[in-house]
């Protein structure tokens, strides 16, 4: 038997006085992240199918120009970088839902969430120490798939509607694409947390946000309207674009505001609960 | 060292853990004995501040574990389920306790080497044998150098070598003054690893002192003997106050009378005896015996054997 156990307990080992703040959570939920296949295949799929679909769907829309009606003409001629970041990320979003939800809800489907909570018994800076890491990871990846996707979708478009960085509010929507999609990431661990089941979780993310905002839409007049530009994706995606749209009710801030609000509400209710029940 | 106090947890209508009160002392191993289902492991959950308990409380060191500041410096656990994310290297899993205690990574090897898992260090959890599975829980256990050890059926689906590594790991933590508590349904394990034993059924306290003491109480000691003239000898005992139960292949069970009695009545009788050996109710017997006792105590109320009311007052502090 190595020597290791056979510290006698009343001699301190060396190690024995460090303290622990919340950097070591940091550092303990980043090894966490990065030593697990998902987030890598998350990743990775988010930058393919973000460049994917930027090229495909800028391409085509630049292809068909003039079989194109005269009011999308017009939306996307206002707002170039909006339309850009729409065709990029409305399907490669879901690789962050479902990290998002995996991050939290992979924890209790493979028991260590026992492990996690045995080291770090306080509920509410495990759940914040593994947010802070994930939203940061999703904030730089998200940023380092929208430039680019902003670049190829800007190069694609430059005939029918050059548009650059540097024009009015460009520059804080690609930015913008990167914090929706940071946002997002919480938003789906909120719910993996309330849930605690990879499945569910997955399934109640893409509902909010694929399968809530059609429906919404067929609901009568002005208040299908309300309901529609306040759920979770659709407010929130705004701060991916440049200026407020003709038909859009908030401003990209407050949409986004609006975003953030449905998120904390989320992660509030999954911190009461992750306090209140049995692991 | 570990005070449970009033412990109680409700799962619904079912009571798992019912006013639950011991202290487990440093220095020497405490086995936590109860049949499966019993609540051992909704108790190891309460202590560890996995579940909140319903009424009652436990303490570590004092605190609630959910207070301690470094925890897994201070308690180690081995959860009965994995506690691992199965898509993760054995090393990273560690890797991410000992950050989160602020231990070094050279504390990461050194357990890795403790548990002999240095060839599978780096591959994923999710292909571990039970056994390899094991290792892995005692190392993440190991890492804080901890004075506290909370082990839930550790020699679960381990081999007779890792079943002998695991007792003799924990008499070794237990001899460097270290509280090794230690849960198992196995009354045969405990008694060649627990000094001092923990006994509940139905989530109720039944015994609480040393293996030897529970073992004395709960084994009842009988002769078994074989003499030709078995009718002069049940005579003969009986009239002694031996009580005479017919065993196997036409033996006879004696008790209430010592070994040596029977052997100086047969020569009184001049009765030839063919066999006269003291025997012992095996430990898993003694132990199931006790603990249907409880289950009829938790049926019934208060009536219930003598055995288990023997082994209750005898437990008193």
């Amino acid at each position: 038997m190595s020597a290791t156990v056979t510290v006698p307990y009343a001699e301190p080992t060396p190690h024995r006085h460090a303290t622990v703040d919340f950097s070591h959570l940091l550092q303990s939920e980043w090894t966490k992240i990065r030593s697990v296949r998902s987030t890598t295949w998350s990743l990775g799929l988010l930058l393919l199918l973000t460049f994917g679909f930027t090229t495909l769907i800028v391409g085509l829309t630049v292809a068909q120009w003039s079989d194109t009606s005269e009011s999308d003409r017009l939306s996307i001629t206002t707002d170039p970088v909006g339309f850009i970041l729409a065709a990029g990320f409305q399907f490669a979003q879901l690789t962050i839902c479902v990290l998002g939800v995996l991050v939290i809800a992979g924890e209790y489907s493979t028991g260590m969430i026992k492990a996690s909570l045995l080291a770090v018994p306080k509920r509410v800076p495990m759940l914040a120490a593994k947010c802070a890491v994930f939203a940061a990871l999703v904030f730089v990846v998200g940023l380092l798939v929208a430039f680019p996707s902003f670049f190829i979708g800007a190069a694609l478009l430059r005939d029918k509607a050059s548009v650059s960085l540097g024009d009015a509010g460009v520059l804080r929507a690609v930015i913008g694409a990167g914090l929706y999609l940071a946002v997002l990431g919480l938003f789906a661990l909120a719910i993996g947390a309330l849930v605690r089941h990879t499945g569910a979780g997955i399934t109640g993310v893409i509902g909010f946000v694929l399968v809530l905002s059609p429906l919404a839409q067929l609901l009568p007049g002005s208040l299908g309207e309300h309901v529609h530009a306040y759920l979770p994706s659709e407010a929130g995606h705004l701060i991916a674009q440049a200026h407020q749209g003709q038909d859009d009710l908030l401003s990209p801030w407050q949409g986004f505001g609006v975003f953030c609000v449905w998120t904390v509400v989320l992660l509030l209710a999954a911190t009461y609960f992750l306090e209140r029940r049995d692991a | 060292m570990i005070e449970v106090r009033e412990l109680t947890k409700h799962y619904g209508d079912k009571v798992a853990v019912d006013h639950l009160s011991f202290v487990v002392e440093p220095g020497q191993v405490t086995g936590f004995l109860g049949p499966n289902g019993s609540g051992k492991s909704t108790t190891m959950r309460l202590i560890l501040g996995l579940d909140r308990p319903n009424f009652g409380s436990s303490v570590v060191f004092g605190k609630p574990y959910r207070q301690l500041a470094q925890p897994l410096r201070k308690v180690g656990a081995l959860l009965e389920a994995r506690a691992v994310h199965t898509g993760r290297t054995a090393y990273n899993h560690l890797l991410v306790l000992a950050q989160s205690q602020n231990l070094p990574r050279r504390r990461v090897d050194e357990v890795i080497d403790l548990v002999g898992l240095h060839s599978v260090a780096r591959k994923r959890a999710g292909g571990f044998s039970l056994g390899m599975g094991q290792r892995l829980g005692i190392a993440a256990a190991m890492l804080g150098d901890p004075e506290v050890l909370v082990l839930d059926e550790p020699v679960n689906g381990l081999d007779p070598e890792g079943v002998l590594w695991i007792r003799n790991l924990m008499k070794q933590l237990a001899a460097e003054g270290r509280t090794v508590f230690v849960s198992s349904h196995l009354m045969n394990e405990m008694a060649v690893t627990a000094e001092h034993l923990i006994v509940i059924g139905r989530g109720k306290l039944i015994a609480d002192c040393t293996t030897k003491e529970f073992i004395e109480r709960s084994s009842e000691k009988s002769v078994l003997v074989r003499c030709p003239n078995a009718p002069a000898l049940t005579d003969a005992v009986g009239r002694e106050g031996g009580i005479v139960t017919p065993a196997e292949e036409g033996a006879l069970r004696v008790t209430q009378l010592e070994a040596s009695r029977i052997g100086e009545l047969a020569y009184q009788h001049r009765l030839v005896l063919h066999e006269l050996t003291p025997q012992r109710a095996s430990l898993e017997q003694a132990f199931m015996e006790l603990t249907r006792a409880s289950l009829e105590y938790g049926h019934h109320g208060p009536v219930h054997s003598i055995d288990a009311e023997r082994v209750h007052e005898g437990a008193a502090r």
